[in-house]
């Protein structure tokens, strides 16, 4: 029997940036819900231990208050840490020209809808429904909020082609709503995952005028939730 | 009216409008459609609210087809 023959190009619902990153599983609620545990048992590994030998040491003296203390600064800090890098996705690039800015962000609302339009304008952020959660996109990387746990992608247009650099920030956020739209599970596997957690975690580390959408993102999530039950 | 958007460093440039009963304009608008795609750009349409596909022919009809980068995780 004849072998099929290969098609010469990569489907057209599967992002095609995926083939960058092939050795990676596409992701699913699964892989999602694998990467949710990983990143709690992470943070128990952090903390429990700084934490249980600040338990041990004032039990067995305690004189050793200082250092017990220092070990329970250790067990806030790193997940602090974890969490301001998270947020770090969202840090927005340098702005262009006032007129490429103004033409970018023009296109960009007429993209999204009445409600993200005026979201947008005030946070700069773009909330979008997805089969994941809602997710909130910025110029370079995006938040998944799904049930009671953030995820932050650090995603953007690929720096190494010409003329990356010089988009002005509703391009840059465009292009990643785009493809968001186009392949959901091909935009969570090319972005890289720098933090999942608590959203009440990162929110503290976001920028003042950034909280807004992840309170309207999470807003949207407890009406769903309402709905279902 | 159609039109071919590249999104680029003024904002987004018009590349093209036609309309589908001028061949002549289709014509233009497919072969600057085409040096796009070989110069990296991949071409978008909105298919409904929240969703978009990308395309590797022009499609005719569509009022609006955007080329965008390729992304990448940073």
């Amino acid at each position: 029997m004849a072998a099929e023959p290969q098609s010469p190009l990569p489907s057209l619902d599967v992002l095609p940036e995926t083939a960058g990153v092939h050795w990676r599983p596409r992701v699913d609620e699964a892989r999602l819900h694998r990467l949710a545990t990983l990143w709690t048992l992470t943070t128990a590994a952090h903390v429990v231990p700084f934490v249980g030998s600040a338990a041990l040491l004032m039990w067995l003296n305690p004189l050793t208050l200082p250092v017990a203390l220092v070990l329970v600064a250790h067990a806030w800090v790193i997940p602090e840490l974890y969490a301001q890098r998270g947020a770090n996705v969202l840090r927005p690039h340098r702005r262009s020209a006032a007129a490429p800015e103004q033409r970018s962000l023009g296109l960009l609302g007429d993209l999204v809808g009445h409600d993200a339009r005026d979201l947008l304008a005030e946070t700069g952020l773009v909330l979008e429904r997805g089969r994941f959660g809602t997710w909130l996109v910025g110029e370079t990387g995006a938040l998944l909020l799904r049930g009671r746990r953030v995820y932050c992608y650090c995603v953007r247009v690929d720096g190494r082609v010409t003329g990356a650099s010089a988009l002005p920030s509703g391009d840059r956020v465009a292009h990643l709503l785009l493809a968001l739209r186009a392949d959901e599970r091909g935009f969570a596997t090319v972005a890289n995952l720098s933090f999942s957690g608590a959203p009440w975690r990162l929110r503290r580390r976001l920028r003042p005028a950034m909280r807004p959408a992840l309170a309207e993102a999470e807003k949207g999530l407890d009406m769903r939730s309402s709905r279902s039950a | 009216m159609s039109r071919l958007i590249r999104m680029d460093h003024t904002g987004h440039s018009t590349l093209a409008e036609w309309t589908s009963d001028d061949p002549v304009a289709v014509e233009a608008a497919v072969t600057a459609f085409r040096a796009q795609l070989e110069r990296g750009y991949l071409a978008m349409v909105s298919s409904g609210p929240g969703h978009a596909e990308q395309v590797r022919e022009l499609p005719v009809d569509a009022p609006l087809v955007i080329l965008r980068l390729p992304i990448a995780g940073g």
